[in-house]
């Protein structure tokens, strides 16, 4: 039987970070991804997560083990039902941070990674993804 | 109720983080330190993270809040042993963590202490 090749995992406590954070480095360590892109996704699996948990009262990380070309890598979505980002501008920005943390989620978590995309609408919600190639 | 341990070696603290911490475990552990070196006016602080496979900003923060709030009451905070993956994470992520003195390991970060000690010890010795 194969392992399955996506997966969807709740954002609804601070033990689920760590849950996602650890998932994250099992499946990076499936794909044969090196130490340190391990590292690198797993940390920016952390940062967004929190964000969906902090900022985004809860959510899920969707992950997919994906193809592009004769690549393998990982795919994560983070997705959360709050508020939204109303200056998505600014918290691209680093050391901006509306809330306690050191402003570095969101742009640290996109230089961790190969592809980057974000989808936020105030009072709906916000959706990152990214991507991470071995 | 989970607890990180908090070492005393003498004048000095050790701390061993071993799991992987949720956010409230770090955030207790900033407090149980305060506390213990403010008991035990301890001058110094080892932070070994040698078994920690990840540093976010959140950790990272807690870390140089720590340095900063063992600073202000008279102990210096050596962070030890990060791997070297984790430190190449967290320059990219964008943290370098300015003011958190670091060391390879608690052998050499206890010398830089016991060093550091001796050198305020003699410099509040008139004559």
């Amino acid at each position: 039987m194969n392992a399955p090749v996506n997966g969807e995992s709740p954002l609804k406590s601070e033990h689920d970070i760590v849950l996602a954070r650890q998932l994250v480095r099992k499946l990076t360590q499936e794909l044969g991804f090196s130490l340190v892109d391990q590292t690198k996704m797993v940390t920016a699996a952390s940062e967004l997560a929190r964000n969906a948990f902090t900022y985004g009262r809860g959510g899920s990380m969707h992950w997919e083990k994906t193809n592009g070309g004769d690549r393998r890598g990982l795919k994560l979505v983070f997705v959360d039902e709050g508020p939204g980002i109303p200056n998505l501008e600014l918290a691209m920005t680093d050391g901006w941070t509306s809330g306690h943390g050191l402003g570095m989620g969101l742009t640290g978590a996109k230089r961790l990674v190969n592809e980057f995309a974000i989808d936020t609408k105030v009072g709906v919600g916000t959706r990152v993804t990214i991507v991470r190639w071995k | 109720m989970e607890k990180i341990p908090i070492l005393r070696m003498g004048d000095f603290l050790l701390v061993t983080i071993q799991i992987d911490m949720h956010d409230q475990l770090a955030l207790k552990l900033q407090d149980d330190l305060s506390n213990a070196i403010q008991q035990h006016a301890s001058k110094g602080v080892l932070i070994d993270i040698s078994t920690l496979e990840m540093v976010d900003s959140f950790i990272g923060r807690m870390v140089a809040d720590i340095s900063g709030m063992g600073r202000i009451l008279g102990a210096q905070t050596i962070l030890v042993g990060m791997q070297p993956a984790v430190a190449i994470t967290l320059v990219e992520l964008g943290l370098s963590l300015p003011g958190v003195a670091t060391a390879l390991n608690v052998e050499r970060g206890m010398e830089i202490l016991r060093r550091k000690i001796a050198a305020d010890g003699t410099d509040e010795r008139p004559g």
